[in-house]
C-alpha cells in the first residue's frame, strides 16, 4: 500500500481585502487585482472603420481596400488591426457579437491576457464597438471622376506596319500584363497604356523590357503639391520607343558597328528579335547580337521590310555544308515568279533556307539587284560583291490561293480608338498588316508557341463546302499546319471575339 | 501592537534591523523618522543600538539572535564587536562565526528556544547556535526554499511563513517550534517575511506598505493585541493565578 498524502490546499487571507484565497505570486485575490490594474488599459473600446459603399469593401489601412463578409475572419482581422494596444497584451479569442447589418456596428468579444506583475497573468474579456462609416474608395473615386490616370507608358515604334504591335499585343494577353491598365489607347505607330499608379506603369515597363530591345525616357509632370505636408501629387509619363527593326528585316550595319561585331558583313537579315537584335550574314551564316546600347549608340534603319520581300520560284537548291541550327547555308537557284513563262532571268542567291526550300517551292526574298536603298552605310558598300537576292522565308503561296478560313483566333486588348476614324486606305492597311501577322503565325511554329491561339468554329460551315474542292488541289506538304491541340478554349465563343471576357477584365481593371 | 516602518523610501526593514526580546539593533545612517518608530515602541525597555556589521547596513540579514545572544559573521570588524558588547546587556553572549554561509539572518531563523536553520550549515555553526542561543536547532526548508530566515518570522508567542508552505509543512513547523505557525504575506503581497517583519514578544514592526489585513494577520498570530478584559480572563489568568499563588 502506497502513501497517499491527502493534500489540503493551504490558504492565505487577500493581502487587501482579507477574503481567504489559495496563495498566488501577487497573494491578492482576483478582484483586488482587478481593482489595481486595467489589463485593457490602453486598448481603445470604440473605433471606425471605413467602408465602400460601391464595391463593399473595408478601408485596410493605409491604403488596401479589402473586400470581407461580416462576422468573417478577414473582417475580424481588419479589425482587430484597428485596436492599437492589442500588441501589449496576448490575445487569447476573439470573436463577434451578432449585430443587425444595417446598424453599421460592429462588436467584437475579445479575451486577453497579460502579465501583470511577474509570472501572474490575469485574463480579462471584453468588448470593442465598431462604428462602419463610409468612405468612397480611391478605385470607386476614379471611376466615378473618368480619365484619372497617374503613370502612362508610350510605346512606339517608327516602322510602316504593324506587326510589332499586334505581336506585342499577343504577348501583352499571354502574359496578363495588361491587367492593371486604366485604359488602353491605340494611336499613331504605337499604344499607349493608361494606369492607375506609377508601379504598374514601372511593371509595364520592365515587362516590355524583357521582352522586347527599347528606350524608354520617363518624365512627371506635378499636378499638385502640399506644402504642409511636403507631398506632391505628380503624373508620370514614359516613352518606350521600341527598335524599328522586325524580323526577316534586310539591315545594313553601320561600318563602325559591323567592325565590333567581329567584321561582320554589313549586309544582313535580321533572323530574330528578341532582348536584343540578332544579326545574320546569309552568305556565311556569321550571326550577331546588337544589343540595346550598342543599337541606341549608333541606330540604323532596316534598309527593307516584309512588305518589299518578292517571290522567288526555286529552281535548284545546292547544299554549300556550313549548317547552324536549322539554317543550312546553299547555293540556290531562283527565278522571279512574275518572270516565271516570260523571260529565263534566274538569280543565284546564297542563303540560310537550304534546309527548307526544295525546286519547285516558293519563297520570298530581297530583289537588292534592282531596289535602290536611300542609306549611307549601304552606298559604301562595293556594289560589285552584293548579291542580287537575299532569301527570307518559305512562301506558300497554294496554301494561301485556297483561302480557307481559319479554325483559330487571337484575343485582342479593348483598346480605345483614335477619335478620329482611321481613312480607308489606313483601314485597308490595318486589315492587310492583321492578315499578314496571322499568316506569320501560322507559318512560324516558334513563334506561335509565344502566343494563345483560341479555337474557333466561325468557319466550321465554310470549310464543310470547301473540302469538296480540296482534293483537286495540291497540298504543300511540309505546310506547319496548326495542330488542334495548340489551341486553347475559347469560353465565350458565342458572343464572338471575346468581348465578354474583356469586358469583365475591363471593369475589373477600373475597380482595381 | 503592530507599527509600520520605512527605511529610505524601503518596504523591507528587516534588512536593516534586528529585534529581540532584549537587544534592537538598527542600521546606521537611516532618517531619524526611522529610529524614531522604534524608540517609540521600546525606549526604556530594551536597549537600541545603531551599528554596522561588516561596513555595511543590512545587519538584520547578516546578524542571528535572541535574548540569549547574538551571533555576528566573520567578516564583523572588531571595532564593531566592540561596539555592541558595550551597548548590549551582559546576559548577552556575542559570537563570531566561521561560516560559509555568511548572511547569517537569512539561513537562520529563531527564538528563545528553537532554532530553524538552512540544511547546508556547518556542524561547527549549528553547534555555536544552539551553545550561544541556547536552542535546539533543526535543518529545515519553508515552502521549498532553503532560506529559512528570509521566508518566516518567529517569536516565542507565533510565526509567519512564507504563503506556500504547505497545510503539511505548517503542521510539521509548529510541532519543532511548539508554537502556531500562519502562512501568510507582508508589504502588500510579499512572500519574503523576514525581510519585511521585525517581531519579538510584546511588539511587531512591518514595511509600510503592509495592509491592515495583513497586519491583523501578524498581531494575531503573534498574539500582540491590546489585552482587553476577556483577555485577562481568559489568556492571563493561568499565569495571574499562578503568580498570586
Amino acid at each position: 500500500m502506497e502513501y497517499k498524502p491527502d493534500l489540503i490546499q493551504q490558504q492565505i487571507l487577500c493581502c487587501s481585502c482579507g477574503t481567504t484565497i489559495p496563495p498566488n505570486p501577487t497573494n491578492m485575490c482576483i478582484n483586488c487585482i482587478r481593482n489595481q490594474v486595467d489589463i485593457t488599459e490602453g486598448i481603445p473600446k470604440h473605433a471606425t472603420i471605413c467602408f465602400c459603399r460601391n464595391c463593399e469593401r473595408y478601408l485596410q489601412p493605409p491604403m488596401l481596400w479589402v473586400s470581407c463578409l461580416l462576422e468573417s475572419r478577414e473582417l475580424l482581422a481588419l479589425c482587430l488591426k484597428k485596436l492599437k494596444g492589442l500588441n501589449k497584451v496576448r490575445l487569447v479569442d476573439a470573436g463577434f457579437i451578432w449585430t443587425e447589418p444595417h446598424s453599421k456596428r460592429i462588436k467584437l468579444k475579445l479575451t486577453i491576457q497579460k502579465e501583470v506583475f511577474t509570472s501572474t497573468i490575469l485574463q480579462q474579456i471584453f468588448e470593442v464597438e465598431f462604428v462602419v462609416s463610409h468612405q468612397q474608395c480611391d478605385d470607386c473615386a476614379k471611376v466615378m471622376a473618368q480619365n484619372t490616370w497617374k503613370a502612362m507608358v508610350q510605346v512606339r515604334q517608327k516602322v510602316d506596319h504593324k506587326r510589332t504591335f499586334l505581336y506585342l499585343e499577343q504577348l501583352i494577353i499571354k502574359h496578363s500584363a495588361h491587367k492593371d491598365t486604366i485604359n488602353i489607347k491605340e494611336c499613331k505607330d504605337g499604344i499607349d497604356f493608361y494606369y492607375g499608379s506609377r508601379s504598374h506603369a514601372l511593371k509595364m515597363l520592365e515587362f516590355l523590357t524583357a521582352i522586347t530591345p527599347l528606350k524608354s525616357k520617363a518624365s512627371e509632370q506635378l499636378i499638385s503639391t502640399d506644402i504642409h505636408s511636403g507631398t506632391s501629387n505628380y503624373k508620370f509619363s514614359y516613352s518606350v520607343e521600341l527598335v524599328p527593326i522586325c524580323k526577316d528585316d534586310l539591315i545594313c550595319l553601320p561600318p563602325k558597328v559591323a567592325k565590333s561585331m567581329g567584321n561582320i558583313n554589313p549586309l544582313g537579315i535580321c533572323y530574330r528579335i528578341g532582348n536584343s537584335v540578332h544579326v545574320m550574314d546569309v552568305n556565311t551564316l556569321n550571326v550577331a547580337e546588337v544589343s540595346t546600347q550598342t543599337y541606341w549608340r549608333t541606330p540604323f534603319s532596316a534598309l527593307a521590310s516584309v512588305k518589299q520581300l518578292v517571290e522567288y520560284y526555286v529552281l535548284d537548291v545546292e547544299p554549300c555544308g556550313p549548317v547552324r541550327g536549322k539554317y543550312v547555308l546553299a547555293d540556290i537557284q531562283v527565278a522571279r515568279s512574275q518572270d516565271v513563262g516570260r523571260n529565263d532571268t534566274t538569280f543565284f542567291a546564297r542563303s540560310h533556307l537550304g534546309g527548307i526550300l526544295n525546286p519547285g517551292d516558293s519563297v520570298m526574298g530581297y530583289d537588292i539587284a534592282s531596289s535602290n536603298f536611300n542609306n549611307d552605310s549601304f552606298d559604301a558598300l562595293h556594289r560589285g560583291s552584293l548579291p542580287d537576292v537575299i532569301l527570307i522565308k518559305k512562301a506558300y503561296p497554294a496554301h494561301r490561293k485556297r483561302n480557307r478560313g481559319r479554325n483559330w483566333e487571337l484575343q485582342q486588348l479593348r483598346k480605345e480608338e483614335e477619335d478620329m476614324a482611321p481613312r480607308k486606305q489606313d483601314q485597308e492597311r490595318i486589315e492587310q498588316d492583321y492578315e499578314m501577322f496571322l499568316r506569320d503565325l501560322e507559318e512560324d511554329p516558334e513563334l506561335r508557341a509565344t502566343v494563345n491561339l483560341y479555337k474557333s468554329d466561325k468557319v466550321k460551315k465554310d470549310n464543310d463546302y470547301a473540302m469538296a474542292d480540296d482534293e483537286s488541289d495540291f497540298e504543300e506538304e511540309d505546310f506547319p499546319e496548326i495542330k488542334l491541340e495548340e489551341l486553347l478554349d475559347n469560353l465565350n465563343l458565342d458572343d464572338g471575339p471575346d468581348n465578354e471576357d474583356i469586358d469583365e477584365e475591363g471593369e475589373s481593371m477600373m475597380m482595381d | 501592537m503592530a507599527v509600520r516602518a520605512q527605511f529610505e523610501n524601503s518596504n523591507e526593514i528587516g534588512v536593516f534591523a534586528k529585534l529581540t526580546n532584549s537587544y534592537c539593533l538598527v542600521a546606521i545612517g537611516g532618517s531619524e523618522n526611522f529610529y524614531s518608530v522604534f524608540e517609540a515602541e521600546l525606549k526604556d525597555v530594551i536597549p537600541i543600538v545603531h551599528t554596522s556589521i561588516a561596513g555595511t547596513r543590512i545587519i538584520g540579514r547578516l546578524c542571528v539572535g535572541n535574548r540569549h545572544g547574538l551571533l555576528v559573521p566573520s567578516t564583523t570588524t572588531d571595532q564593531e564587536l566592540q561596539h555592541l558588547r558595550n551597548s548590549l546587556p551582559d546576559s548577552v553572549a556575542i559570537q563570531r562565526v566561521e561560516e560559509r554561509l555568511s548572511a547569517l539572518g537569512n539561513v537562520i531563523a529563531c527564538n528563545d528556544y528553537v532554532a530553524l536553520v538552512h540544511p547546508d550549515i556547518d556542524r561547527e555553526t549549528e553547534e555555536i547556535i544552539a551553545d550561544v542561543l541556547k536552542v535546539e536547532v533543526f535543518r529545515q526548508t519553508i515552502a521549498d526554499n532553503v532560506l529559512v530566515g528570509s521566508y518566516c518570522s518567529l517569536s516565542n508567542q507565533g510565526g509567519l511563513v512564507h504563503p506556500r508552505t504547505s497545510i503539511q509543512d505548517q503542521d510539521e513547523l509548529s510541532s519543532l517550534l511548539q508554537v502556531p505557525l500562519v502562512a501568510g504575506t507582508v508589504n502588500r503581497g510579499s512572500d519574503v517575511i523576514g525581510a519585511g517583519l521585525l517581531v519579538n514578544d510584546w511588539c511587531a514592526f512591518a514595511g509600510l506598505d503592509t495592509t491592515s489585513t495583513e497586519l491583523s494577520v501578524i498581531e494575531g498570530i503573534f498574539k500582540l493585541q491590546d489585552n482587553t478584559q476577556s483577555a485577562i480572563v481568559e489568556d492571563m489568568r493561568d499565569s495571574l493565578v499562578d503568580s498570586m499563588v
